[in-house]
């Protein structure tokens, strides 16, 4: 069984969004699919300033497994990422809540919450 | 239902990941790949490879049998003990397995082949041993554990009695032998020293689990492909197939073409192959950011070709890759990575050996 945080938001592609307030969303991948991919070796995140819409691949885990697209939970601007990744990709798998976190979004559009699913819908998309 | 070794009791004990490996419920890790892969290069780590088929053969004439059914010569096998890794052919030169061929006595050798190919290579063994009267027999009895790393022969002797240690002393590397329950070789799959052990399935959990005391850390599939592939050696069913020329997988070297009467099959295709050039299968190194992966597409001087195994290289801190290319290839290649053409540097296909970065 692998943790599910309540409080945050996750899309069905195993992504993780964090109200940080001020309209600005951490995100990362969750527990569970961290544990699917494996050990990660590189985490290729995009750039501070790119515009993302939600469902749009925006960065990508390479794990030793396989090359994984990691879609933007929400749309908006990227405001902040990860650089702490680029050395130490494995924080992905040890801390994905939290050291592990990727991007930050300034969303655009708060409709969007919506579509994403709570603690309890992510788990029982995931069957655990 | 997937089959279970001996071990798979164990696996789950230790809380691996298991996963379905053609058809056996194999670990993949028990935690971190990549921490399982460092510990078999600086240490000793162990791997349940009881998946993997023992076939004994017994006959006067098994040495003349041999000769035909594979592409490398078991005449150079003159020591009892000595292995042999070698290629066994269809008539068309594809690969149908490759495999290790222990001589045990001159009406005793032992083949161990993929659990993968299991089925055609025993229909084969057994069709194409019908004429030299040989005695097909396969050992599921037993479990198999191959431990390896620098500090993996010191670990294995703590367990050992003194008759078996004197069995394994001094056993140079491709070497098996015999000592009390346990068949102890020198082979293995990872590039380090080490031993494969072959011994009954149910003594199998109790010695791995004092291999754990000993401090021997288990290791699962990933660690393997990451450990074999640095080492440069191929991987049956990705490398190469039925359908590959031993000479355009990096296996030439497994071929022994003297003395020109001996006839073995696929002897007459391979002649052919070598006569017209086939492709080769090179070595990829890519220090930029990024995994090769297999399958993906190589642009070299004078052609296309493809990764055959691609991973990230926990040893070196990169991605390495063998490719099978068109004979023309340079020095450098570039690689297709998801749209985007990455240049890469041509090597030999082997990359770490003993600990060391060979290229």
């Amino acid at each position: 069984m692998s943790s599910i945080p309540k409080g945050l938001k996750y899309a069905s592609s195993h992504e993780w969004a964090r109200d940080d307030g001020n309209g600005i969303y951490t995100v990362g991948i969750t527990e569970h699919a961290q544990g699917l991919l494996g050990d990660m070796v590189f985490v290729e995140l995009p750039e501070v300033g790119d515009s993302v819409a939600q469902g749009d691949d925006c960065a990508v885990a390479e794990s030793v497994k396989a090359a994984s697209d990691i879609y933007a939970p929400l749309s908006g601007e990227i405001v902040e990422v990860n650089d702490a990744l680029a050395d130490s990709p494995e924080l992905v798998n040890s801390s994905p809540y939290e050291d592990g976190w990727m991007f930050k979004i300034k969303v655009s559009d708060d409709a969007e919450l919506s579509a994403l699913l709570d603690a309890e819908g992510y788990k029982n998309s995931i069957d655990e | 239902m997937a089959n279970q070794t001996a071990l798979h009791g164990k696996h789950l004990e230790a809380g691996a990941k298991m996963v379905d490996f053609f058809g056996w419920d194999m670990p993949i890790n028990y935690g971190s790949q990549i921490e399982e892969h460092h510990a078999v290069r600086r240490d000793a780590g162990m791997f349940d490879v009881s998946h993997m088929t023992i076939v004994d053969l017994h006959g006067s004439r098994t040495r003349e049998f041999l000769r035909y059914l594979l592409a490398n010569d078991v005449a150079k096998l003159t020591t009892p003990g000595k292995a042999l890794y070698s290629g066994m052919l269809n008539e068309a030169g594809g690969v149908i397995d490759d495999l290790i061929v222990y001589f045990l006595q001159e009406d005793f050798f032992r083949l161990v082949v993929n659990s993968a190919t299991r089925e055609k290579d025993l229909a084969h063994i057994t069709a194409q041993a019908k004429a030299f009267d040989i005695t097909v027999t396969e050992r599921p009895e037993f479990a198999m554990i191959a431990v390896q790393g620098p500090n993996a022969k010191a670990k294995v002797a703590t367990l050992l009695t003194a008759e078996q240690q004197a069995a394994v002393a001094g056993m140079k590397p491709f070497f098996g032998a015999q000592a009390g329950d346990l068949f102890i070789a020198t082979t293995g799959y990872t590039g380090e020293d080490g031993y494969e052990i072959a011994l009954p399935n149910e003594q199998a959990a109790d010695f791995w689990q004092k291999l754990l005391d000993a401090g021997v850390a288990p290791a699962g599939l990933g660690a393997r492909d990451t450990l074999r592939l640095e080492a440069g050696m191929n991987l049956y069913g990705q490398d190469m197939d039925e359908t590959v020329s031993p000479l355009a997988a990096n296996m030439g070297w497994t071929i022994a073409w003297a003395p020109e009467e001996r006839n073995f099959i696929g002897r007459k295709a391979l002649e052919q192959h070598k006569a017209e050039g086939t492709q080769k299968l090179v070595g990829l190194v890519m220090e930029a950011k990024g995994v090769l992966r297999h399958g993906q597409r190589v642009v070299v001087e004078g052609g296309e070709g493809e990764i055959t195994s691609g991973t990230f290289s926990p040893t070196l801190g990169f991605s390495i890759a063998m490719a099978r290319v068109p004979a023309t290839v340079g020095d450098t290649a570039e690689v297709d990575i998801r749209g985007k053409m990455v240049p890469v540097k041509v090597v030999k296909p082997a990359f770490v050996r003993m600990g060391k970065k060979v290229i």
